[in-house]
């Protein structure tokens, strides 16, 4: 073997160790979630089941509501995810587009709030929805994430990249703005708009802190409030842990799987975790 | 379009911003300052939003708080534990992951897989994996001859568990960010230095690692900032407690007791705003070091 080929052997043999590593919990979750009883708790381990149980999945349904809090999720992350997305495009047209009084005070004061951590935030933010009366209701869940100061930095810097000329154009033809914005601009920052999109629908669909706190009824909760509190009601069971665990991380691990090339240059791109 | 601001212009950006701007500052500016105010509430009717008592109270009763004390202690403990390891090991895999080699899009997939699941989700996954008699780890523990170790339940082992949870999460992140920074560099650097005759480590030093000094200023501004703010990993691996004997309590699950458990608003205000300044700190100290070290291409 030469000395180029020895090192990519290294270079494959090394990578290969440590995707084990990281695949094994994922790995050793689904086989668990497919287990009878009988095997789980089995020494040495049993990684492939000798029959397949899909039974783990509609018992773990009727020990707690998964397909509601799934619903739960999925509303609060198509929700805010939409909700995000038009709020950062209507303040990132400003800031790229408009003079106006005020501006760099604005802007800068917006992204000094980008050092303050979310749990500084988590008491007066309580206190203000329930003054609103909203703790318990999707509007608490929804309203407070619907705009984000990073993903409103992130097109801001995508929108000053377009030429200008091309909104001259637009208006020498007749095109108003508000028209333009949306047929011209939003089409042209698609790259960053599905960064955006993808980095918030990750955050909203594994958010647990603001939910467990906002929420009290089992009718709100989301998938992981809700495989949270599983885990004292199922007691032991790990095959039926493992199968809510499943459902939570299943739909993310699919999506991430369609999108990977958009996600993976996108996070590297901006760098941060929206 | 105008070139210069006016007040016909700044209605219009008013319009464009105020959906943004309503959110942004009910959510996100208002309780920075009321978080702050609120630090000094020493006698505080939440129902009914009035303030009896203001003071410096609170902040006493903090650091004359065993838990408190413990918390700082175990969050640091936490930071000093995640931030140098996770830091090398994913420069280590990005530099694999940077070769001219095949299957690296499956490859870096699956780095990047635990951080896009839920923390609540894989730290269950990983307690069951921790578990002292059934647990896959013990069991691989075993072939090297070490007696099974209680991870969840002696003190002594909780954080490291927490530790190794989190680096694994963690992981895929930094990989990535990494990556980027390694993808940017100039590849005639390198030739340069082949020319010169620098050997791969010469080139890693002289090279690489100055080169890719601002991500790595970023990565560890991030991860640091991030580590400080450790919470769902616990509450998830230790079923809602704070590991045995509070060994993993760290500040912002010492703030989630004070607020959600005992309701004592003020002092669970005094304790974010101790992590804020605790976080400024370390994040101005790592601008102060990172003028010297980081070279801008």
């Amino acid at each position: 073997m030469t000395k180029a080929a020895l090192s990519k052997t290294t270079i494959y043999i090394l990578l290969s160790i440590g995707s084990i590593l990281m695949l094994l919990p994922f790995v050793w979750m689904i086989s668990t979630s497919l287990k009878a009883p009988n095997e789980v708790m089995a020494m040495p381990p049993v990684w492939i089941p000798s029959e397949i149980n899909w039974t783990n999945f509609t018992e773990a349904l009727k020990v707690a509501p998964f397909d509601r809090y799934f619903l739960n999720s999925v509303i609060v992350t198509i929700l805010s995810t939409v909700g995000e997305l038009i709020t950062t495009i209507l303040a990132a047209y400003a800031f790229s587009r408009i003079q106006f009084f005020g501006k760099h005070v604005i802007f800068a004061v917006l992204l000094g709030t980008m050092m303050v951590p979310g749990e500084v935030l988590l008491i007066p933010n309580f206190v203000t929805l329930s003054n609103l009366g909203w703790i318990d209701t999707y509007k608490a869940l929804v309203v407070p994430w619907t705009a984000s100061v990073f993903a409103i930095f992130l097109l801001r810097q995508f929108f000053l990249g377009i030429p200008k000329e091309l909104s001259y154009a637009a208006q020498v033809d007749g095109c108003s703005e508000f028209k333009f914005l949306w047929y011209v601009m939003v089409p042209l920052a698609k790259p960053a708009l599905i960064t955006v999109a993808l980095l918030k629908v990750i955050n909203s669909w594994n958010a647990f802190l603001w939910p467990l706190i906002v929420t009290n009824t089992q009718e709100l909760r989301t998938l992981p409030v809700g495989l949270s509190a599983f885990t004292t009601e199922a007691g032991v069971k790990y095959e039926l842990l493992m199968a809510a665990s499943s459902m939570v991380v299943l739909p993310m691990i699919i999506l991430f799987f369609i999108m990977q090339k958009y996600i993976v240059a996108g996070v590297a791109r901006s760098g941060l975790k929206g | 379009m105008t070139l210069r601001p006016n007040w016909k212009s700044t209605c219009k950006a008013i319009l464009y911003l105020l959906p943004a701007l309503l959110i942004l500052i009910t959510f996100n500016i208002y309780p920075i300052i009321k978080s702050f105010l609120m630090s000094f509430y020493t006698d505080y009717d939440y129902f009914n939003n009035v303030v009896h008592a203001r003071g410096l109270t609170n902040f006493i009763t903090l650091f004359n708080d065993q838990n408190f004390i413990k918390a700082l202690s175990n969050t640091l403990i936490f930071v000093v534990g995640v931030v140098p390891i996770s830091i090398i090991l994913s420069l280590l895999i990005a530099l694999l992951l940077n070769s001219k080699i095949k299957f690296l899009g499956f490859f870096r997939t699956i780095y990047f897989l635990p951080f896009v699941t839920s923390v609540v989700a894989v730290a269950i996954v990983w307690g069951w994996i921790f578990h002292s008699d059934y647990g896959l780890l013990n069991y691989f523990l075993g072939w090297f001859g070490v007696d099974p170790i209680k991870w969840i339940t002696d003190p002594n082992f909780a954080m490291l568990a927490l530790i190794i949870l989190s680096i694994w999460k963690g992981l895929g992140f930094n990989i990535i960010i990494f990556l980027a920074g390694l993808q940017n560099i100039n590849q005639q650097y390198y030739l340069a230095a082949k020319v010169d005759g620098a050997s791969a480590w010469n080139r890693f030093k002289t090279v690489t690692l100055p080169l890719l000094s601002p991500t790595m200023f970023f990565i560890s501004i991030i991860s640091i900032i991030n580590a400080f703010k450790v919470f769902d990993e616990i509450f998830a691996l230790f079923n809602g407690r704070p590991g045995p004997a509070n060994s993993t309590l760290t500040v912002v699950y010492y703030v989630y007791q004070k607020f959600y458990e005992e309701w004592q608003f003020g002092l669970a205000s005094a304790a974010a705003f101790v992590l804020f300044i605790f976080v400024f700190i370390f994040t101005l100290i790592q601008l102060i070091i990172g003028k010297k070290f980081v070279h801008y291409q």
